[in-house]
């Protein structure tokens, strides 16, 4: 079972897109699991062919789990185990293929490792430390860890019943438990970003008018389906200038800043009626406008449909969040953990703006930045927004 | 394409965009923006859904007279001269 994030303890293998004996190639889907926050196509990150199928539709299992066994060509390693976590943090370089993830400390293994408190937190609640995933130093469970299993668990106690699938009254109870699944997951996760990332929050105004006179122009040349709206440009702009600080791109883990090689921009998506994920534009910064935009499209439909994929719940080193289109002047954001930086969008609003003594209207955004003080610090947060406001006076270089 | 068939064609892109929402009871004067929870994205995919159903390319400078189902309406009916169906 696949960790899609540090939120994400336990999932459920809806049903299996593959059989023994089948050819499989890096990125082919190859499950659909169901977490908390949606429905997930698990790809697979190595080529080979199906060995064996361990588990059965149906079967709730916690984060680790191994779900099948894939052989891989000769001169490969002899088996693959499907569904261990991919390292979170840090996500594999795009050049290099990324090959199996070692598979994760076995629950049963000879001694846990957690603190005097996790174990006492752990007798409080009544959580097996077996069951759960250590994030702390070397793998150690932390109290943050058990109370986030406790969460989970009792998010997911009632699992959907198969037999209601398909049926309004089981949909409606379905997208119900589900929608009370999600808000207690990200409950956990922002309790758990607010109790132990130490926030700092810079905020910048950006003159947006050569950034938006450009787009126009440029939108009149595109057809209609492969315009660009500002979000693309912000994306992207956060994605360079991230380049120039790194400092803000990866993870917290085991006591340190583990930077990324990667710039996976995590866009947090409102869903409907209610909820919310964040999943993965994989490599923003090498995407050309045009094709930025359409990944954009894609990702937003596809997590509204709830057909996201697993690497796109797991990869993402840093978030960007736009609530300008809700009239948001400034976002105060929360750290998605293990990340440590994210980025807020306000509303793009034409205001008085002075430059060389001349006071004039201009479109402009308030830009936020919350960073995470155990990996970066005010100056260097400062310099972000700074490339930031550069990078978008010079659109046609994005 | 006639106003009728214009505005189901309307409807239809809306429901795929926000499925949850009770079209039935969609005041056609209403702000859709504001009445159906749509942000830019969501818009711009209304704008695509109806050029597919139409081939009316609709300039972004034109969004804004595209604000509720009745201007919808009547500015597609405008773009493609179409008539409503009597009765």
């Amino acid at each position: 079972m696949p960790s899609l994030g540090a939120d994400m303890e336990s999932g459920t293998l809806v049903e299996w897109r593959v059989k023994p004996g089948d050819r499989v190639r890096r990125g082919d889907i190859v499950a659909l699991i169901d977490t908390d926050k949606a429905e997930v196509e698990v790809e697979i990150f190595v080529d080979g062919v199906v060995e064996e199928l361990l588990v059965a539709p149906g079967a709730k299992l916690p984060v680790g789990t191994i779900l099948a066994r894939i052989r891989e060509p000769a001169g490969a390693a002899a088996s693959t185990p499907i569904g261990v976590a991919k390292p979170v943090p840090p996500p594999p370089p795009a050049a290099a293929p990324a090959k199996a993830a070692p598979p994760l400390p076995a629950p049963t293994g000879p001694r846990l490792r957690a603190s005097p408190l996790a174990r006492r937190v752990a007798a409080e609640l009544g959580v097996d430390l077996a069951s759960v995933r250590g994030t702390g130093e070397g793998g150690a469970i932390t109290r943050a860890d058990v109370e986030g299993a406790r969460a989970s668990a009792a998010s997911t106690s009632a699992p959907p019943a198969p037999a209601l699938r398909g049926t309004p009254e089981g949909d409606a109870a379905r997208a119900a438990e589900r929608a009370l699944a999600m808000r207690r997951t990200i409950a956990a996760a922002m309790a758990r970003s607010k109790r132990e990332i130490p926030h700092y929050y810079l905020a910048t105004r950006i003159d947006l008018g050569p950034a938006l006179r450009w787009m126009e122009a440029e939108n009149l040349r595109r057809p209609v389906t492969e315009r660009l709206l500002p979000a693309a440009l912000l994306v992207k702009a956060t994605a360079l200038a991230l380049r120039e600080v790194p400092e803000l791109n990866g993870s917290f883990a085991s006591g340190a800043f583990v930077p990324s090689e990667s710039i996976h921009v995590g866009v947090a998506v409102a869903l409907r009626p209610a909820g919310l994920v964040a999943p993965a534009l994989h490599h923003a910064d090498r995407l050309s406008l045009g094709e930025l935009m359409a990944a954009l499209r894609d990702l937003v439909r596809r997590a509204r449909a709830g057909v996201l994929r697993s690497s796109e719940l797991s990869d993402a080193t840093v978030t960007v969040t736009n609530l300008g289109d809700q009239g948001v002047d400034t976002v105060f954001a929360v750290i998605h953990p293990p990340q440590v930086a994210i980025v807020g969008f306000g509303r793009v609003r034409e205001e008085p703006w002075a430059e060389a003594g001349v006071v004039g209207a201009r479109p402009t955004v308030t830009v936020t930045l919350a960073g995470d003080h155990r990996a970066s610090d005010g100056h260097r947060g400062g310099l972000f927004l700074s490339a930031m406001g550069r990078l978008l006076r010079s659109p046609e270089a994005l | 394409m006639t106003k009728d068939e214009l505005r189901a064609l309307a409807l239809r892109v809306l429901g795929g965009i926000a499925p949850e929402a009770d079209l039935a009871t969609l005041d056609p004067g209403a702000d859709l923006r504001e009445w159906l929870d749509l942000d830019s994205m969501d818009f711009l995919n209304f704008v695509v859904g109806l050029h597919q159903g139409t081939g009316i390319d609709v300039p972004e400078s034109d969004y804004a007279r595209l604000s509720t189902l009745d201007d919808c309406v009547a500015y597609l009916a405008a773009a493609s001269g179409a008539t409503a169906r009597p009765g």
